[in-house]
């Protein structure tokens, strides 16, 4: 082999905090041209962080840059884009009234002496492009219609006609289909031919094997190790994502176990799920575990009467029932935390108080007048319960923290006395020391008789959390493991399609 | 890469293409189905009435809308960037009035000047109005609702410290030529009418910043992260709002000849319902000059059919009324429809 | 001291200053401004149907949507209403088809946007136009104006014993069961929520569509009862009775520290907006400036609401920008 080739981008030392958090604690990684490489972790590893500073989104609290072997300051993503950055989000940011020719040139029009748009030239070089990408895309297509897939392509499409050096793909196969997986995949490849260093964030290992040359483990913000991927195991790389010490970050206290309160029959939504079977006793943790886009969430929304399935059935307390919304849901006594507090779970405007009683305002009411003190007392109640720390129920929920934010969610929840309640992700975007108070309560409840789904992409958790689990692979039920078999190894391999 | 797999992806891509097509041409569905729909009123109110289809009375419709696609081609920059401008009446309302008291006052002034002056009072005030949303981040809907009251309050002050109303008798016969003209025989109303509507919708297909103002009413954040500078491209469409509602008050005032200051008061209703009907999309990013020009056709032939057959002018405003609902309940369906038809398609995939 | 602070630069207050400022304003302007006949009847009564229209219209602006149909359904309800009078009926029905009428025309505002998904904005302008075309319709280029005293005294004659208009006392119920279903009720709870965050609140079991067809049927018949007074104040019943009226009841809205956006927003602003639009139309009138003018003065205060606590919130971030650069806030 030749010299080893001199790295387009060099990160050094790089840390991030976000509100207390420290989502990157000095981290180094080198992309070389004509190399791809993976960059894995878990959730909350730090990873979409240093894609976000790579983008130019972020700026690091601390740490060096240097792209191209010259140090510098990303201020905005169109630096970024000058210095041949390009960047493929997991949500690509698109002008659906627009067609894919335009989204690729947009705010770059090639022009013809008379300062017009060449339009024949913009289509026939986005086609050309497209076509030595071997996709099978049309330039004049509308975006509107394109799938997660097509924009992606799009968007590397763009990055090309854009001469990028770099391109990194933040979880590019999260929401594709095993063929699309392929179709990308050879594109990659052919980008690696170009010359382009591609960094691939993912936490699918079956495709990191597939695909890259080297990789990197964040672990909660830290860089554990780069290596040759063709010296790695699956086992040395989930040993290395996962290695931390569970116990005391998983209080877990024995609950009983009683009579089944939730049982679903084949529930099917065609596109989504299919085929979903399970039971749920009182006293139980079911965790539902699989990678994101797995159709957990898609689940949960169907039994909070969100969304409807097409076929199958779901019975409470045996009787067979159809939860048309989520009003419905919530008399038969079912709540959901959603996986999205700020969008879902909460009105960042409203106090602490308004939303522990948002879901129970008749209970908090007498003759249709809202009593205060009923709420005052309720809201206090389920805070202090939950030890929520705030400066009362009366305090704006934005000014709290991501922890506490996720308490009142729960307060909110608690209040409606289900019997079974559904947390998607509750320890998402949340510091250790709330997580492991988060954990608390669930075991706690879980102890006082209610039945919970957790939903949650971090093994670790689930595993620690979970009397029973059940994981989700494309939409089916690829594994269910009760505690005493449930492994980290079992449990990935199930999430990532085999089945042992 | 062989040469039969090259050949392959290249009839895949040609393939696509013509799916493409069709899905643009779905697209284009708004300004087919206005034609279609113009042809249908002239197909049976000219049975009805065979003098409905006489050129004259094609020049007489063509006339009645001329100034409304002006000031329609000015609102559409605006929506076009998800903005909304209420002060289009108002604006052309004092333009007109202003206009027409300076060719009283100076007879003999060249035409020209008197011409610009009204654009440039246009200007400042589109300029102003964008000033207020652009920089000072006050959401249109507001912003062009109190400069509605504004500038309507101000012809009125005008007027007050003046004269109260301005007369055809008043104001030279060249300013009021302007609006009788004819060059090649077609009046020159519907000549600049035609002009500056060519104009604004070329610029909108073939100009790089006709283009960033669709991408601004697409993704207003993707456009901003991309390095389009909002901010200027909303304030130049406000302002060419203006210009445009400018020129308009001037052909106004020389159209009308008696000019007061109630001129063109709930003008912004006719517009809007130009431009909604004509398919462009209030929340914007979508939405071309020849479907709103169709859209204004369709209701100035409406109301020209009302005229000939002796249906009182009082249904007038429900037909309007009807046409804007009908349009936006039309698009939502057909919105319902495409995505359904994409994801059947996607299926076969 | 702090809380006592908030209140004093709060919207609210600013708004209390103004009509001072205004009230002050109209005393010196004119010597008729302050007597008893001014105050109580012609200062209130001219102000009566936008108040009442604006309350509701406060509900569905903090809901996140808005109604431009109003003045038409007023025009609407007014000309149904002398129709049905000219045409013998008893007064008693007119008037009940009348707010009918307005309650089928918010139906048809609500379906629209709820069951269709529509932008209210749109689809209001589409019925601003539709209603009003069929109250020309219906009635065409007539006025219907001989209507029973007993009738006329509803707008134009006062409570006994006062000069206070009966509208007033109209409005003052009105105000009361909107106060209390917006800040006490747990349907204004509901209307806030879905004006902050429409996911969150229907991911918390409320039933927004419902909610939202409820405000544009009340909407309807309030902007009817409007016609009625208004029909009954200048006893005629005409197809452009109203006309434009809706702006002035949005620009009350906003200016009484509604967010246009929804989710924020009190009835008491809205109220002192009333007022002070109340008392600048009235002043100016007295010196007989016409009322183009006067919405010259009303647009004015309308964009400064927005303006100037944009402007002021600018000035903030740049003098704390300025502080950081000094390096005066200390960085953890």
């Amino acid at each position: 082999m030749t010299n080893p080739p001199e790295p387009i981008v060099e990160l050094s030392m790089i840390a991030k905090q976000f509100g207390g958090v420290q989502a990157l604690r000095g981290v180094d990684l080198k992309l070389l041209p004509g190399e791809v490489h993976a960059l894995v972790g878990e959730n909350g590893a730090g990873k979409s962080t240093l894609v976000k500073i790579l983008a130019g989104i972020h700026r690091p609290d601390a740490g060096v840059m240097k792209v191209g072997g010259e140090v510098v300051e990303l201020r905005s993503p169109i630096q970024a884009q000058a210095l041949g950055i390009a960047v493929v989000q997991q949500e690509p940011m698109m002008f659906p009234d627009l067609d894919v020719a335009e989204n690729v040139f947009m705010g770059r029009h090639p022009r013809d002496r008379f300062g017009r748009v060449e339009w024949k030239r913009m289509y026939q070089e986005v086609d050309q492009l497209l076509a030595s990408l071997d996709v099978s895309l049309s330039s004049h297509t509308p975006v509107q219609g394109l799938s997660v897939a097509e924009q992606q392509l799009v968007e590397i499409a763009k990055a090309l006609s854009l001469q990028a050096r770099v391109l990194v793909l933040d979880e590019p196969t999260a929401a594709l289909s095993s063929h699309e997986v392929d179709e990308l995949f050879a594109i990659v490849k052919q980008l690696r031919e170009r010359r382009v260093a591609i960094l691939f964030v993912s936490h699918r290992l079956e495709e990191v094997f597939t695909l890259a040359d080297r990789l990197t483990v964040f672990r909660d913000g830290t860089h554990i190790i780069t290596a040759p991927v063709s010296e790695m195991t699956t086992e040395a790389i989930i040993k290395y994502m996962v290695g931390r010490e569970l116990s005391n970050l998983y209080p877990k206290s024995e609950a009983k176990i009683g009579e089944v309160v939730l049982e679903v029959r084949h529930l099917t939504r065609p596109g989504v799920f299919a085929d979903v079977s399970f039971q749920l006793r009182r006293g139980e943790i079911l965790g539902f575990a699989g990678l994101v886009g797995a159709g957990r969430t898609e689940v949960a929304r169907v039994l909070f009467g969100i969304d409807q399935a097409e076929s199958g059935e779901t019975w409470l307390k045996g009787k067979q029932v159809r939860i048309r919304s989520p009003q419905q849901a919530m008399e038969y006594g079912i709540a959901y935390v959603p996986e999205d507090r700020h969008q879902q779970g909460l009105v960042m405007n409203f106090s602490i108080a308004s939303n522990i009683t948002l879901a129970i305002l008749q209970l908090v009411s007498r003759l249709g007048l809202l009593d205060p003190r009923r709420e005052q007392k309720i809201a206090s109640e389920y805070s202090s319960q939950l030890r929520v720390r705030s400066s009362g129920v009366g305090q704006v929920v934005s000014a709290l923290s991501g922890g506490n934010q996720q308490k009142v969610v729960l307060g909110k929840w608690l209040a409606t006395n289900p019997s079974v309640l559904i947390l998607d992700e509750p320890t998402r975007g949340i510091d250790v020391g709330a997580k492991a108070e988060v954990h608390r309560i669930i075991s706690e409840l879980a102890a006082s008789g209610l039945a919970i789904i957790l939903i949650s992409s971090e093994l670790p958790e689930v595993l620690a959390m979970a009397d029973r689990v059940l994981v989700l692979h494309e939409g089916r039920i690829t594994g269910t493991f009760p505690r005493s078999e449930a492994t980290q190894e079992r449990v990935m391999f199930a999430a990532t399609g085999q089945e042992r | 890469m062989t040469t039969t797999s090259q050949d392959l992806e290249r009839t895949k891509q040609r393939n696509q293409l013509s799916q493409a097509r069709l899905l643009g041409l779905v697209n284009r569905v708004r300004e087919l189905g206005l034609l279609v729909v113009l042809l249908l009123i002239i197909l049976i109110v000219g049975i009805q009435a065979p003098r409905f289809l006489s050129i004259d009375n094609f020049e007489q419709i063509l006339l009645s809308i001329a100034i409304l696609v002006i000031v329609a081609v000015g609102e559409t920059l605006v929506v076009l960037t998800r903005n909304v401008d209420l002060s289009v009446g108002s604006m052309v309302g004092l333009t007109a009035f202003v206009t027409a008291y300076f060719f009283k006052q100076l007879p003999g002034i060249n035409l020209l000047l008197g011409i610009l002056l009204g654009c440039a009072l246009g200007l400042v005030l589109g300029m102003i109005n964008g000033l207020i949303v652009s920089f000072g981040r006050v959401p249109a809907i507001v912003a062009t609702l109190g400069t509605l009251y504004v500038y309507r309050g101000l012809v009125f002050v005008f007027a007050a410290n003046t004269t109260s109303q301005i007369n055809a008798s008043d104001v030279p016969g060249g300013y009021l030529a302007l609006a009788t003209t004819q060059i090649l025989g077609i009046p020159s109303l519907i000549l600049i009418a035609t002009v500056i509507a060519v104009i604004v919708g070329y610029f909108l297909h073939a100009s790089p910043t006709g283009r960033q103002l669709y991408a601004v009413g697409s993704n207003p954040d993707a456009a901003t992260i991309i390095g389009i500078r909002r901010d200027w491209l909303v304030f130049a469409a406000f302002a060419a709002s203006g210009l445009l509602c400018g020129l308009a008050g001037v052909l106004w005032g020389a159209r009308f000849g008696t000019v007061d200051a109630t001129n063109a008061t709930g003008l912004e209703l006719a517009v809007i319902a130009a431009v909604v009907v004509g398919g462009v999309n209030i929340f914007g990013g979508s939405g071309t000059i020849l479907g709103v020009v169709l859209g204004a056709m369709v209701l100035g032939t409406l109301q020209n059919a009302l005229n000939i057959l002796n249906i009182s002018q009082f249904w007038l405003q429900a037909l309007y009324g009807a046409a804007i609902l009908g349009a936006v309940v039309l698009d939502a369906f057909i919105t319902r429809w495409l995505k359904r038809y994409i994801l059947s398609r996607r299926k076969k995939v | 001291m702090k809380r006592l602070k908030a209140l004093l630069i709060s919207w609210d207050a600013l708004l209390v200053a103004l009509l001072l400022i205004g009230a002050v304003i109209g005393s010196v302007v004119s010597p008729y401004f302050l007597s008893s006949y001014n105050l109580e009847n012609a200062l209130p009564s001219n102000i009566m149907e936008i108040a009442i229209m604006a309350l509701p219209m406060t509900l569905i602006i903090i809901a996140g949507e808005i109604d431009l149909s109003v003045a038409s359904v007023l025009g609407l309800a007014s000309v149904v209403l002398g129709l049905l009078w000219e045409s013998g009926h008893p007064m008693w029905l007119a008037i009940g088809v009348a707010l009918l009428v307005g309650l089928v025309a918010g139906c048809l505002n609500g379906l629209l946007v709820t069951r269709l998904a529509l932008p209210s904005l749109v689809v209001t302008i589409g019925t601003l136009a539709l209603y009003r075309g069929l109250a020309y319709v219906v009635l065409g280029d007539k006025a219907v104006s001989d209507f029973p005293t007993a009738f006329t005294n509803l707008g134009f004659g006062s409570i006994p014993g006062t000069q206070i208009p009966w509208s007033v006392l109209i409005f003052a119920i009105l105000v009361v069961i909107f106060g209390v279903v917006l800040h006490v009720s747990r349907w204004g709870r509901q209307i806030y929520a879905m004006g902050n965050n429409k996911e969150a609140a229907r991911f918390s079991g409320i039933n927004v569509g419902r909610v939202k067809l409820i405000l544009f049927m009340l909407s309807g018949v309030i902007a009817a009862l409007a016609g009625v007074i208004f029909t009954s104040r200048f006893s005629s019943a005409r197809p452009d009775n109203a006309v434009g009226f809706e702006l002035t009841v949005v620009t009350v809205v906003l200016l009484g520290g509604v967010n246009i956006f929804g989710g924020r927003g009190s009835l008491l602003g809205v109220v002192l907006a009333i007022f002070i639009v109340g008392v600048l139309e009235n002043a100016l009138s007295l010196v007989n400036i016409s009322g183009d003018i006067q919405s010259l003065t009303i647009g004015l205060l309308l964009i400064l609401s927005v303006l100037g606590p944009n402007i002021a919130r600018r000035i903030q971030v740049a003098i704390a920008h300025r502080r950081l650069a000094m390096g005066s806030i200390k960085q953890v």
